[in-house]
């Protein structure tokens, strides 16, 4: 009961937060709901008992990279955008293809529902039990043990993003 | 439905009794540290310092916030007013909410998370957009001109902070608070002997991340008024003070948890060093003693009394600090003498902090991203290396732990040097060119 009660609440405040941050003409509003929006996220996590992944997202996307999103709106010229025309004369379309996908979720929530628990890849979503050993252990585990592999080569990837992206800004290095 | 919220109220009672406490109290006390800041400057100056309210202005904190509080509150006409009213909440809020992780005791804290410390590091990184809504939402150009320079600061610096705090775990091997207590209990050394540059880095960082001098460049007087709260009055500005004291407090409060062995007694393990539980009663008892001794010099009646008032608070800390030294009762001697050690950990480095602020020189705001990026974050990982190194040593080769951390660290001592002597050669080369 108590999980529901928090589920439903930190669901519909993502909901709310993600609606509010494409309707609001301000970016900085946009960058507060947005922030809103990866809280209630972790939240989820937290009620599926995966405290590791509550904190990660809070202090890679709130505290990082949000950080980096609101310095960058705060250096552009905020009047100026304000005063132009926003690219928003597709409503129409794009409140089609929304319910469309709505649809199409709900359709497979309720496929989902009629094949029962035994098939694996419908089966309802239940929250893992919590065990001795914490999660951070278990994630940990994982990263550094099965999946080594392509861990270490999505790390090489960003790095020479990080490369490519200084080479393209600086002229003289 | 109300059977279930009776239920975790009954088992959560004293959680959120503990919060309430907290919240209460925390204000007075972020008080009485901005008066101990005032004196210990004053008295680095030799001065006296604030004087006036109360015995040798005990009383100050009390009439700062009524001041605060009967301010008038200002709102520029061109602030965008939700963001500049949300701001300083946030800063308060990050502040407060990681005291929910913190073991002041073994008894003491509100709640023990498996992942306390990331915890603390999550909320307290939160914080930064108090700062930054603040100062764009005043629509000025030193408050953005602070927001813009804090941003920049705090997300340089805490990279560093973070690999310094995985020094400290690689080796207590959790991120619970009080089990890192627990390991150094049972490993007999605090982690500030094993990890020491770990700690420096910390240290460096933390007055860094709380925008202490002397890297206050979010806030330099000399050149942008106040920085991000030029433009906040009042209450609103006593938010954003209790928001750094607080912080202070935290960090405070994590590289004790960490590095000095929490709620411990020095020696903790060593019996022949018994005679120290005999010196937090005795300290208190000297304290009071002390008061008792001024109430005579003050002059007239009512100052008088205060500070005997101010003497009798003392000695009411004294009797359980002292009652519990009585055999059978150790789990009470565990929890209120380690509240003591931990608070007076915790108050030894915020001192440090205001010994920085009054001993150096403010940075200019390159040579604030040189430390961090060229030398802190450089040092930390290859402290980290150091440190993994030595616990693989130590438990998979077998080698004498204080052989595997000798070697390590003079390993990343002569990194250290290294990043030192690369960082003259790039300054000296920048002057030739610059010739």
């Amino acid at each position: 009961m108590t999980n529901e009660i928090l589920f439903y609440f930190f669901a519909g405040l993502a909901v709310l937060g993600g609606v509010l941050v494409v309707t609001m003409r301000n970016a900085v509003h946009s960058a507060v709901f947005l922030i809103t929006t990866l809280l209630a996220t972790a939240g989820l996590y937290l009620t599926l008992n995966a405290e590791f992944l509550f904190v990660v997202q809070i202090i890679l996307y709130v505290g990082g990279i949000m950080v980096l999103f609101v310095f960058v709106i705060m250096l552009v010229n905020l009047d100026v955008a304000l005063h132009q025309v926003q690219f928003n004369r597709q409503t129409w379309v794009a409140g089609l293809l929304s319910f469309a996908l709505l649809a199409e979720l709900l359709a497979a929530v309720a496929l989902a529902r009629s094949y029962g628990e035994e098939n694996w890849l419908f089966a309802a979503p239940h929250v893992p039990t919590v065990t001795a050993e914490g999660n951070t252990e278990q994630i940990g585990r994982l990263l550094f043990q099965n999946y080594v592999i392509p861990f270490e080569i999505a790390s090489i990837l960003l790095l020479v993003a990080l490369v490519g992206a200084v080479v393209m800004g600086k002229k003289r290095i | 439905m109300i059977q279930e919220a009776y239920f975790l109220l009954s088992k959560y009672i004293w959680q959120i009794v503990d919060g309430l406490v907290i919240v209460a109290i925390f204000p007075l006390l972020a008080g009485y540290v901005v008066l101990l800041e005032r004196k210990v400057m004053a008295d680095m100056q030799a001065r006296l310092g604030p004087m006036r309210v109360g015995p040798h202005g005990l009383l100050q904190p009390l009439a700062d916030a009524v001041k605060l509080m009967i301010k008038e509150d200002i709102i520029p006409e061109s602030a965008d007013r939700a963001i500049f009213w949300l701001a300083p909440v946030l800063s308060v809020f990050a502040g407060m909410l990681s005291f929910a992780a913190i073991p002041v005791g073994p008894g003491f804290l509100i709640a023990d998370m498996n992942i306390g410390l990331l915890f603390i590091f999550a909320v307290s990184s939160m914080g930064i957009f108090g700062i930054v809504l603040g100062g764009w939402a005043s629509n000025s150009h030193y408050s953005l001109m602070g927001a813009l320079r804090s941003s920049a600061q705090l997300v340089s610096y805490e990279v560093a902070v973070g690999m310094a705090m995985v020094s400290g775990l690689l080796l207590a091997g959790t991120l619970s608070m009080k089990d890192i207590v627990e390991y150094q209990a049972h490993s007999g050394f605090w982690l500030v002997f094993v990890a020491p540059v770990g700690f420096v880095i910390y240290l460096i960082g933390s007055v860094a991340e709380t925008n202490r001098a002397p890297f206050d460049l979010p806030e330099a007087e000399s050149e942008l008024v106040a920085g991000y709260m030029t433009e906040y009055s009042g209450f609103r500005w006593a938010l954003y003070f209790l928001a750094e004291y607080s912080n202070m407090v935290v960090v405070g409060s994590v590289a004790t948890t960490l590095f000095l062995g929490g709620w411990l007694r020095p020696f903790a393990g060593t019996h022949a060093m018994d005679f120290l539980d005999f010196a937090p009663p005795l300290v208190m008892l000297g304290v009071t003693g002390y008061c008792v001794y001024r109430i005579p010099k003050q002059t007239g009646w009512d100052q008088k009394f205060i500070m005997a008032i101010f003497a009798g608070i003392c000695f009411v800390v004294t009797v359980p600090l002292a009652v519990v030294l009585a055999p059978g009762l150790a789990a009470w001697k565990a929890g209120v003498h380690g509240a003591f050690w931990f608070i007076a950990k915790v108050m030894g480095y915020v001192y440090v902090f205001l010994w920085a602020r009054f001993t150096f020189p403010r940075y200019r705001f390159d040579q604030l991203m040189q430390v961090g990026w060229h030398y802190l974050i450089p040092l930390s990982i290859v402290n980290v290396m150091g440190v993994a190194t030595a616990v693989v040593l130590h438990r998979e080769a077998g080698w004498n732990p204080v052989v595997s951390i000798g070697v390590t660290l003079v390993v990343t001592m002569l990194a250290a040097l290294w990043l030192v002597r690369a960082g003259e050669r790039r300054e000296q080369t920048a002057l030739k060119s610059a010739a």
